[in-house]
Formats: C-alpha cells, structure tokens, sequence
C-alpha cells in the first residue's frame, strides 16, 4: 500500500462511525463484537479488505464475543482468521451467538 | 544504528541490559529465608525466592540449574549473591553465572547456618550494591535489546488489536537486527503449520515440531478435560471459545518475519532474529525463561487483564479491551483500544508502542514494576525423587 493510499485509510477511518464488528477475514464465518451489541442491524468492517457490511444480530452479543455471518451446520468447521477455529455441536443460524454452547475444538478432543 | 537517546548497561560480556539489580539468588527453596534476610539488610537488593531446587534430577534439574544461572546472567542483573543449603549444587549456579563477566559469589548454609550465612552474604551484598551504583548507562541501538513475548488472559479484542500491535514492533525489531522470542507450544494448536512454514531451513522445522508434537502428546495423555484450562475461564468469558482461535490471536503477535530457531526452555538465544522457544503459556513460567534466556524486556498484550511481572525483566501490558483499560487502569501500559474504533490504524498504534519501549529501555517503569509484580516462577519438568 502507499503512503497515499494508507493516508487516504486513515481518513476515511476517522470519517466513518465506531463499528459494532471487526471480522478478520473475507469469507470468514464469525464477526467480534467490539462494544455490548444489542439485537437489530449493525456496521461490520472487514480487517483484509477494510470492506464495510451491515449484519443482522438475532441476540445480545457481549464486547469480545462473535456472531454468526452465515448459517451453519452440525459439524461444520468454523472459520476465522481464514482458518478452521472448531465445528458446529449444532446448527447455527447466521446473527446467533456463537460460543462454547456451540461450537468445539476440532483438535482437542478432550476440550469438550 | 546507535539510537542516541537511548542508553543501559553493557555488561563484561557485551550483552546490554536496561536495569541494574543486585540480585540475591537461592539454589533451592530452603535458602529463600536467608536471601529474604539478606535483601532486608541491605535494602536495593533484590532476592529471588523460588519454590524449587530439592531432589529434582535429571532434565528437570538441569532446566532449573539453567533457569537460575540464566537469570543471574540476565544483563538487567549487575551482580549476584548466590547462596543454597549445600556447596555442591550452590558452586553449579555460580560457575553457570560466571562466564557472563559479573561479579558473582556463592555461599552454603550447612556447617554455618542462616545467622552466620546472613552476615557474610550481606557484608558481599552490600560492596555489589554499592559497586553497581557506580555503573552508569552507556548509549545503545534498540536492536540490542533482547525482546520476548507473550500474551495472557487473552480474548477476541487480543487477536484484532494488541497482538498485531506487538507484531507491528516484531517486524521492526527484527528488521533492524534485533532478536525476539517467542513461545507458548501449546497455544499454537491450530495454527502450528503457520509456525512450521515461517521455519528458516528444515533443521529448524524438524525440531519446532518434535516438539510441539512432544508437548501436545503429554497434554493429551492426561486424558483430562482442558476447557476452562487451555482456553482459561478468562479466555472463555472474553469471547475465545477454542483453543484453535486462541492460537490464532496468539500468532498474530509473531509478525511476519522468519523464525530462525527452536530453542530448549531457557536456552540463550544464539541466531539473531525470531526465536522460537519451547515453553508454556502460563505467563510467570513463560517470563521467567524468557529472563533466564537474556530476554531484557518483556511485551505482554493482555485482553481480560493479566497482571504479572517479573523481578528482573520488565514487563510493558498492552490492551485493545476498552473495558479492562478503564477497570484495572494501573495495570496497563498502553491502550489500544482505539484500534477497535478505528481511531488509528496497526502503524500509528505500533509507534505508540514503539516510543513506549524507548521510554522503559531509558528507564520508566512499567505498571507492573510500580506495583511490585516480581513473579518468578520455575518450569517443573516432572515430580522430584
């Protein structure tokens, strides 16, 4: 990237509203909560592409936690930071809470 | 590039340090009371107790054999009075020691005990004291100080924000010719190949994994339940919900340079560059052979608000959680916070971090050594006979 084209970010950075959501990665699965979210429509930024989304939330999402992007399946790896973080225990529906209630380590099987 | 605001100590073996304690060491954990006895009598020097040093063997002795002279080799350390119950293993610490060039002496409780031992270890303390008020601070280049790092209580805000923050300083420091290291084994499960790919030559990726592959074999032999432990109840309520995700954030601190070694827990770095070491995560463990390595400072992002120190290595908290910044304040050196609000972009919060580095390499102290967070925590590699 530039010189310009970072200052250019900058701007545009301090132009825009604090985001609900910062998602690593373009075609991740899960955004984190940057504040307490309540449910309704929320700004997401992606962290790659500095891409800006609105997504719904279905429940309260605290500060650090992470909401789902897209529906998933019992099963189905997780992905975040571009990579598998676990798997589904059950499905879940894009705008739920995604946390240990449901989702597991895919690599440690003895951290259920 | 000699950095001419910055300065430490050079120490005889052309290591730099950025502290100068007088340290007061015990071999095992019976000598922790005349150490104590030794640091009131002559106050400005700094004891070391420790809860270790009796009946080990093996590789568990030689890592606290390593841990103890490292650490009084550290070149934050000026001088050290070494004194254990018995001379055999008390001479095994000095002569481990001396080769660093400092002045260093040992003492034995048995035939004299505490009383006698107090008197001649204090009248010795108190000439290394007031020797070491002598040294002054040389100029130094930033790149000579060794850095380690590690982060604690992690949580999601960890992996978005303070982590890359001190991958911002790593780059740097490792561009400019300065050595870092790293750790935490476990806490690379899921993204270990990341780890594996940056290895400089397949002699260093051959031994990174053998260990990792060794460390994970012993966590799940246990058999036990690891959630709640790896990731912490903290982890959990902070939003980390894997020990994968966990990893993650972790390896976002690692930057981007190449890892150009894989070192034995508490083994001195000899490449410079990034340093792999295996260890654990538990944050006074980890500092603490990061101290017995050479690491001189100590970069801790946190994210629900791990509060260690270390006696010798002064250790710089960094937090992206807005909540933790406001709520344990005195705790954190530097908020990042912004990051999540997009204030600021990784480079202006890296400089941030940057000048902050400069400011306790001069001499500020960090939260942690105003609180008096002097955790120094020996690695047990199994039960002693």
């Amino acid at each position: 990237m530039s010189q310009a084209d970072s200052q250019a970010l900058e701007e545009r950075r301090g132009a825009s509203a604090a985001p609900g959501f910062l998602i690593h990665n373009e075609g991740d699965h899960v955004a984190v909560a940057v504040q307490d979210v309540q449910p309704g429509r929320h700004l997401a930024v992606y962290m790659d592409s500095e891409r800006e989304v609105t997504i719904s939330v279905l429940e309260a999402i605290p500060l650090g936690h992470k909401v789902a992007l897209c529906d998933l399946n019992e099963g189905q790896a997780v992905i975040e930071y571009g990579l598998p973080i676990g798997q589904a225990r059950r499905p879940i529906q894009a705008g739920q809470h995604v946390h240990t209630h449901n989702i597991r380590s895919m690599r440690w099987q003895n951290s259920i | 590039m000699a950095e001419q605001h910055l300065s430490g100590y050079r120490r005889p073996d052309g290591r730099v340090g950025i502290r100068n304690h007088v340290v007061i060491l015990p071999v095992d954990d019976l000598s922790n009371a005349v150490c104590e006895a030794v640091a009131r009598t002559v106050p400005g020097t700094l004891a070391l107790p420790h809860a270790y040093g009796r009946l080990q063997y093996g590789a568990d002795l030689e890592l606290t054999f390593r841990t103890l002279a490292g650490t009084g080799a550290n070149p934050n350390v000026a001088a050290v009075v070494v004194i254990g119950i018995e001379p055999n293993w008390t001479q095994r610490i000095v002569e481990g020691i001396a080769p660093s060039g400092k002045p260093v002496e040992g003492f034995s409780i048995e035939r004299f005990g505490d009383l006698k031992t107090l008197e001649k270890a204090a009248r010795v303390a108190q000439l290394m004291l007031q020797d070491a008020s002598e040294l002054r601070r040389e100029p130094l280049a930033r790149e000579e100080v060794v850095i380690s790092i590690k982060c604690g209580e992690s949580d999601t805000t960890t992996g978005l924000a303070s982590c890359p923050t001190v991958a911002q300083v790593v780059d740097r420091h490792v561009q400019a010719g300065g050595t870092v290291i790293f750790g935490e084994t476990s806490e690379l499960t899921g993204g270990e190949h990341l780890i594996a790919q940056r290895c400089i030559d397949e002699a260093v990726r051959a031994r990174f994994q053998a260990m990792y592959e060794d460390y994970i074999r012993e966590i799940e032999a246990s058999g036990a339940n690891l959630l709640g432990s790896q990731p912490t109840q903290g982890n959990i309520r902070g939003g980390l919900s894997t020990i994968e995700e966990k990893a993650l954030g972790n390896i976002a601190k690692t930057g981007t340079v190449p890892v150009v070694d894989a070192l034995e827990p508490a083994q001195a770095p000899t490449r410079r560059g990034l340093n792999f070491m295996d260890s654990s995560s538990a944050a006074a463990e980890f500092i603490t052979l990061m101290g017995a390595a050479g690491a001189v400072l100590h970069l801790f992002p946190t994210g629900q608000g791990n509060i260690v120190g270390h006696p010798v290595v002064p250790v710089i908290k960094i937090t992206a959680n807005p909540l933790t910044a406001e709520t344990m304040a005195e705790h954190i050196d530097l908020d990042v916070s912004g990051l999540l609000r997009r204030e600021y972009g990784l480079r202006e919060a890296g400089d941030h971090l940057m000048a902050l580095i400069d400011r306790t390499i001069n001499g500020r102290l960090t939260c942690a050594e105003a609180l008096g967070h002097r955790e120094f925590v020996l690695t047990k590699l199994y039960r002693s006979a």
